[in-house]
């Protein structure tokens, strides 16, 4: 039985409210907060970026799951942010660790998605038994242009999958749904990404996460019934909402994980955020359908079943308890912490 | 300036104390010689658990820098994230400590977090 | 050998803009040499104090750069620089005693240098005293340092502010009579109260400023001072400790051991006690490095320097008075030069030529401190 063996996940304490960012673009908050349903975004401190939330992430992983860091054979950071251009954050986490030097390591970036990716191959290596664990992290500090409709949701978060042999949950299936769609994008050396408005919605967000949860159903024989939960990438609050609604979800099977209304979009985290959301609440054999969204695009969908090993499994620092200890900031401050201004 | 940091990349991004086995002292940052045994020492790399207290500290250019000792009695010069005060227990943090301008390489280390007593 | 200083020599410190090093260093030299009432050539060698040519001027190999300018390649008399960061001019000057004491010369320069004002910004190259890779990496320059301590002996022995500030104004109305201090101006409680964090609890009336200056003194031994001068002033110790190098080693940052080991030597070697001491100059880089010195040369208990200073023990006319000078705070702290400096001075005060800051003293103290203290230098000199 091959699936999450442990999960840790890294909110910054910093927030800023919907209010403050439409006060600055003249904009009517309510209607924002209605239209999105969202309320305020998590924003990282000066001196965090992705690779510093991969490693807190990861190390709260590591210590629930009591793992000798050494035995950690594979790391993959999934981001848009990575800090450097070239250079990966996947070496400084592994350093931050103490994993040693032997493991398989790299860099991915696919948008919202390429933590789900990441899961994907580490979940392949244990199985084909490469290794014992493997470590996906998805964190992004996630960028928006000043005035963007981006900036009320751009968020900033992390979380850490080990993925290995006798898991608190069961990957019991995958598949993914991709297509060469241009919804959303950041061209080399722009500090910020462009977005193609609506279109982002319908041919791009809906047609994959839906496309994606279709087949996996298909292909393994789920119906919406079998599932417990259901988590979907959480670019706002509306799109899981209405993804939820399309495929015969109730909202109580999503509210769980719908940390985007707290903190907003997590980008690379946002659909695990949800994740680690139910899982902090589920019992054992209760199943949970997780559909990510990178843009460019693409899906991964899993058939999750939480196992008996989660009873003795530590859960707590639970993830909305994260959400909900914060400091607001305002819009100047927000700019510093952001290095908009230096 | 790049291999001096790298050099010590291991001692910054995790607490490594050095541990000497013939006289029980902790050194922080880590030693090639004890100094209470030198050539009879036996130095040992230990990590320190993630917490300390504040033994002192100063706010500098807009920082806090504070004196944090262990409970093995090592002692660590870091920033901290936050207001302390003495005897404030802080938490390991891993955070950037800075950037070698717009084209060098991020200086990343450990920082610490006070943590509030809880209600 | 017992040796003596016959001659002594100071620029004014400050910000001399319109001075280069080397004539900054010319100066003090000749001063020096005049004082002494000798030509120049009979000097046997010259211990230069400079802590960071290479980095306030982008200019090494200074000694030799300094005989030159001094007219003394002619005689191709030996010079060597001596660094220990802002220790370095005591440093300089227990070289330059070892030599004659040893025997090896007759008649020695130890001088002290630094030119700062050609630098953008010279408390980070002071800085570069602190451990690179474990203290300043982490964003704690020497001002941090010293707060830290500050802090810790504020929260142990209940120092506060206002003692140390009560320094600060003590040192800038002994300034107001030196003509070679950067600041003669008195300043009151208030104005360091009033002042500006730096590094808190350390505000910026607490820091010395650091400056431009050069300073030198002659040495001989006693045989040759008796034939030369009329007022040689002796060198009864000149003792040096170093501490371990960043506070994190420290087993009590609220002392600085290598004080308390070098003036213990340096008693017993000159067979006195603190008590016997008349006069001190002391490294006050910050108002908290003058209370430590206190404390640990023996001037009062630990954690009771802050009697002394309320109760007026160490102003011009208290039972030890120190810094009567104007000390790093006043006068500036040209790096250095600061070491050498405080020899001139006591020199000054021994000979009774102080003028309205004399006092009444047979033996003098300083105290030289490098960087957070991992070097001290203590010098015992008597009339
Ligand atoms: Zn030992």
């Amino acid at each position: 039985m091959i699936g999450i063996v442990s999960y840790g996940t890294y909110i910054p304490k910093f927030r800023i409210r919907v209010e403050e960012i439409a006060r600055m673009w003249n904009e009517d908050s309510n209607a924002i907060k209605q239209g999105l349903g969202v309320s305020e975004k998590s924003v990282p401190d000066i001196d965090e970026d992705t690779a510093t939330m991969s490693v807190e992430a990861s190390r709260e992983a590591i210590s629930r799951a009591k793992i000798d860091p050494k035995k950690i054979e594979a790391i993959f950071v999934g981001s848009e942010s990575h800090p450097y251009a070239v250079k990966p954050t996947a070496t400084i986490v592994g350093e931050a660790l103490g994993v040693g030097n032997y493991y398989f390591c790299a860099d991915l970036e696919f948008a919202c998605k390429a933590a789900t990716a990441g899961i994907q191959i580490c979940f392949a290596m244990v199985k084909a038994g490469m290794i014992n664990y493997g470590l996906s992290i998805g964190s992004d500090t996630a960028q928006a242009k000043p005035g963007d409709a981006l900036e009320y949701t751009a968020a900033a978060g992390a979380v850490a999958v080990i993925v290995g042999k006798d898991p608190i949950a069961e990957i019991e299936a995958t598949v993914s749904y991709t297509s060469d769609t241009p919804d959303f994008w950041r061209r080399d050396l722009q500090p910020y990404p462009s977005h193609g408005g609506r279109f982002t919605g319908t041919p791009a967000y809906f047609r994959h996460v839906i496309s994606a949860a279709k087949k996996l159903m298909e292909s393994y024989g789920y119906t919406a019934k079998d599932f417990d939960f259901a988590v979907f990438h959480q670019p706002n609050a509306k799109f899981p909402q209405r993804v939820a609604s399309m495929l015969g979800f109730s909202e109580e099977k999503i509210a769980d994980g719908m940390l985007v209304r707290a903190i907003g979009n997590t980008y690379s985290a946002s659909s695990l955020m949800g994740l680690c959301g139910i899982l902090d609440k589920a019992q054992p054999g209760q199943r949970i359908l997780l559909v990510s969204f990178g843009s460019g695009a693409g899906s991964d969908a899993f058939a999750i079943r939480v196992t008996d090993k989660i009873l003795e499994y530590p859960r707590n620092a639970k993830v909305w308890d994260k959400a909900k200890n914060c400091v607001y900031i305002d819009y100047g401050l927000y700019l510093k912490h952001r290095r908009m201004i230096k | 300036m790049v291999p001096r940091f790298w050099r010590k990349i291991k001692y910054r991004y995790e607490i490594l104390t050095s541990f000497c086995e013939n006289c029980g002292n902790h050194y922080y940052p880590q030693r090639e010689i004890c100094p209470k045994c030198r050539r009879e020492g036996v130095l040992k790399e230990e990590k320190v658990c993630d917490y300390g207290k504040v033994l002192s500290y100063t706010v500098v250019n807009g920082r806090t820098i504070a004196l944090v000792e262990f409970d093995n009695g090592a002692k660590m010069l870091a920033e901290v994230c936050g207001k302390v005060e003495i005897g404030k227990k802080v938490r390991k943090a891993f955070r950037k400590y800075g950037e070698d301008g717009d084209f060098g390489i991020i200086y990343y280390g450990t920082k610490f977090i006070p943590i509030e007593e809880q209600n | 050998m017992r040796v003596a200083i016959i001659g002594v020599g100071c620029t004014e410190f400050g910000e001399l803009w319109d001075k280069s090093f080397r004539s900054i260093f010319l100066n003090a030299g000749l001063s020096a040499l005049e004082d002494a009432e000798i030509r120049g050539k009979e000097v046997e060698a010259i211990y230069i104090g400079n802590m960071s040519g290479g980095k306030f001027i982008d200019q090494e190999h200074i000694a030799a750069l300094i005989v030159d300018h001094a007219g003394l390649a002619e005689f191709g008399i030996p010079a060597i620089r001596i660094e220990n960061a802002d220790a370095s001019g005591g440093s300089a000057f227990r070289q330059a005693y070892m030599a004659v004491a040893s025997g090896i010369h007759e008649i020695v320069i130890a001088a002290g240098i630094e030119k700062v004002t050609d630098a953008n910004d010279p408390m980070e190259i002071l800085s570069t005293a602190v451990d690179q890779e474990w203290e300043k990496f982490v964003g704690a320059n020497l001002p941090a340092i010293y707060a830290i301590i500050a802090r810790l002996h504020m929260h142990r022995f209940g120092t506060n502010e206002e003692d140390l500030a009560m320094i600060a104004v003590k040192n800038h109305r002994n300034a107001v009579h030196n003509p070679k201090a950067q600041f003669r101006k008195e300043i009151n409680l208030e104005d360091v109260m009033r002042s500006s964090y730096i590094a808190e609890p350390l505000k910026v009336l607490d820091c010395a400023p650091l400056c431009d200056g050069a300073s030198a003194v002659i040495l001989a031994n006693e045989e040759v001072a008796k034939k030369i001068c009329d007022t040689p002033i002796y060198i009864e110790a000149c003792t040096q400790a170093s501490d371990y190098f960043s506070i994190q080693n420290r087993k009590d940052i609220t002392t600085l051991q290598a004080v308390v080991i070098a003036s213990k030597e340096a008693y017993k070697i000159a067979g006195v006690e603190a008590k016997n001491v008349d006069v001190a100059e002391v490294h006050d880089s910050f108002t908290i490095s003058e209370l430590l010195a206190y404390e640990d040369l023996g001037f009062a208990k630990k954690g009771e320097g802050k009697k002394l200073i309320r109760e007026g023990e160490t102003e011009i006319g208290g039972k030890i008075p120190v810094n009567t000078s104007g000390g790093l705070k006043a006068c500036g702290h040209a790096v250095g030069a600061t070491g050498i400096r405080q020899i001139v001075d006591l020199v000054i005060q021994l000979r009774g030529e102080a003028g309205k800051r004399q006092v009444n003293a047979e033996r003098a103290l300083a105290l030289n401190l490098g960087g957070s203290g991992a070097t001290a230098v203590v010098s015992i000199l008597s009339r």
